[in-house]
């Protein structure tokens, strides 16, 4: 269950949200300049809203009923954003373990070793971030995120500077994540393809506001 | 030149290292504080920041001399903080090349915070986020990105203060005087040669010396700083 409530404002602009979802993937969709990437950063802990409550299944990261705001390191929030943000005075191997070191509870979601091979950045490793094409920058991106252990993955059109073949794998790890860890899933995405791939529910934004939520299996 | 030459005597050795002495200690002991200082001005918000920004930067623009007696009054042997210091850690100031070193660094800390928070506020932020959403705790994203991305700024800003230690003279001859192997650097000889109508020679060889240091730390500054960025662009 993803349990979603926000109500926050930043300038003029504001956002209110109330989603449950009872499937492990949700798709947010929405004209860019909808709210899709500040919802993102609120289920983060990056921005702080004004009265929210999320939670998934009993997990809960903030309620402002209790007042209770997990800080967003303790989220174990895997968060793929829109650009890569890689650590440029780092390797992409020191890239990728950055997170492990804190991510040592609980079984891991999946090896070094495989991640590396899957998004298929072996021969980058001992590379520096600069020269990597914006491909490559997001599959370290990725894998970066895998490899911190997180109980929750959001991701911010991850697949976008990505070529077909490699997409399509990543995919399939997506989907390997969803099933066989169970992990909740928050993506955004103007794919259809996509969407329809991952999600289990459907959460369609408009100028800061959620305008419709379908069971994206119920409509198939 | 006369017929001297190159040749330094003893006292201006002695007020050369000296001088190299005091900025060092200087720069290197307020470097930890400029840093503390720049990442408050360049990342929180909090009430009174203009006021401490103002405070920080007030040994920029008050006269040296200024800085030299409130030193003086408040690092001397009857001073509160020098009392302080001299009863826990044996630490006297007042007429010692300590005391040289605490008015360089008071000197150069404006300078220094200056160049440093620039430096701070060019780092992205939105990194720093990316390493707190893998479980990094605010001091570890500190040492770990946000001070290495600010490097070059965080060198350059030492070696200005280091620099401006080695130019400062206000403060210093007010709050430690100017006695030969004790205090005296190579700015307030300079000053002692300029007073002596057989100075000529050491004001000289001692001017060389001067512009020779400060040139040397700017072209120490670019390269480090040049060499800092490209170990970031290819690791």
């Amino acid at each position: 269950m993803i349990e979603i409530a926000v109500e926050h404002a930043q300038g003029d602009f504001t956002i209110e949200a109330g989603i449950r979802a009872s499937g492990r993937v949700l798709a947010l969709c929405g004209p860019s300049g909808a709210g899709k990437t500040t919802l993102l950063d609120i289920i983060a802990g990056l921005r702080r809203p004004r009265h929210a409550r999320i939670a998934f299944d009993d997990v809960v990261f903030v309620d402002s009923e209790r007042g209770l705001d997990v800080p967003a390191r303790l989220r174990r929030i895997g968060y793929i954003f829109q650009e890569p943000r890689l650590f440029p005075h780092l390797s992409v191997a020191h890239n990728l373990t950055y997170g492990a070191r804190f991510a040592s509870r609980g079984p891991s979601l999946v090896g070094f070793a495989e991640v590396v091979a899957l998004l298929g950045i072996e021969p980058l490793l001992s590379r520096g971030t600069s020269r990597l094409s914006g491909g490559e920058k997001q599959r370290v991106a990725i894998g970066r995120a895998l490899l911190s252990n997180p109980r929750v993955l959001l991701m911010d059109e991850p697949l976008t500077a990505i070529d077909d073949a490699r997409r399509q794998d990543i995919l399939a790890l997506i989907e390997t994540l969803r099933d066989a860890f169970a992990i909740p899933i928050i993506f955004v995405s103007h794919r259809a393809s996509e969407v329809e791939r991952l999600a289990s529910d459907i959460a369609e934004f408009e100028r800061g506001r959620l305008v419709a939520l379908r069971d994206s299996r119920a409509s198939s | 030149m006369s017929s001297a030459g190159l040749n330094f005597s003893p006292a201006e050795w002695t007020a050369i290292f000296l001088s190299l002495r005091v900025a060092t200690v200087g720069a290197l002991a307020s470097l930890p504080l400029a840093i503390a200082v720049a990442w408050l001005l360049a990342r929180r918000r909090f009430p009174g920041k203009s006021l401490f920004n103002a405070l920080v930067h007030l040994p920029l623009v008050m006269p040296p001399v200024v800085t030299g007696w409130l030193l003086l009054i408040g690092f001397g042997r009857q001073g509160v903080f020098g009392h302080a210091f001299e009863a826990c850690c044996g630490l006297t100031f007042s007429f010692r090349w300590t005391g040289a070193a605490l008015a360089a660094a008071v000197m150069g800390f404006p300078l220094m915070v200056r160049t440093i928070r620039l430096s701070l506020e060019t780092v992205d932020a939105r990194l720093e986020q990316a390493a707190q959403t893998l479980g990094a705790p605010s001091w570890f994203v500190f040492l770990t990105i946000t001070l290495p991305l600010a490097a070059p700024g965080i060198i350059a800003g030492l070696i200005l203060g280091f620099a401006k230690a080695i130019g400062e003279f206000g403060a210093t001859i007010t709050f430690v005087a100017n006695i030969p192997g004790q205090t005296q650097t190579i700015a307030t000889a300079i000053y002692s040669a300029t007073q002596d109508p057989n100075g000529g020679d050491t004001t000289w060889r001692l001017t060389g010396v001067a512009i020779a240091i400060a040139v040397l730390a700017l072209f120490a500054s670019e390269a480090l700083a040049a060499r800092v960025v490209k170990r970031e662009a290819e690791p």
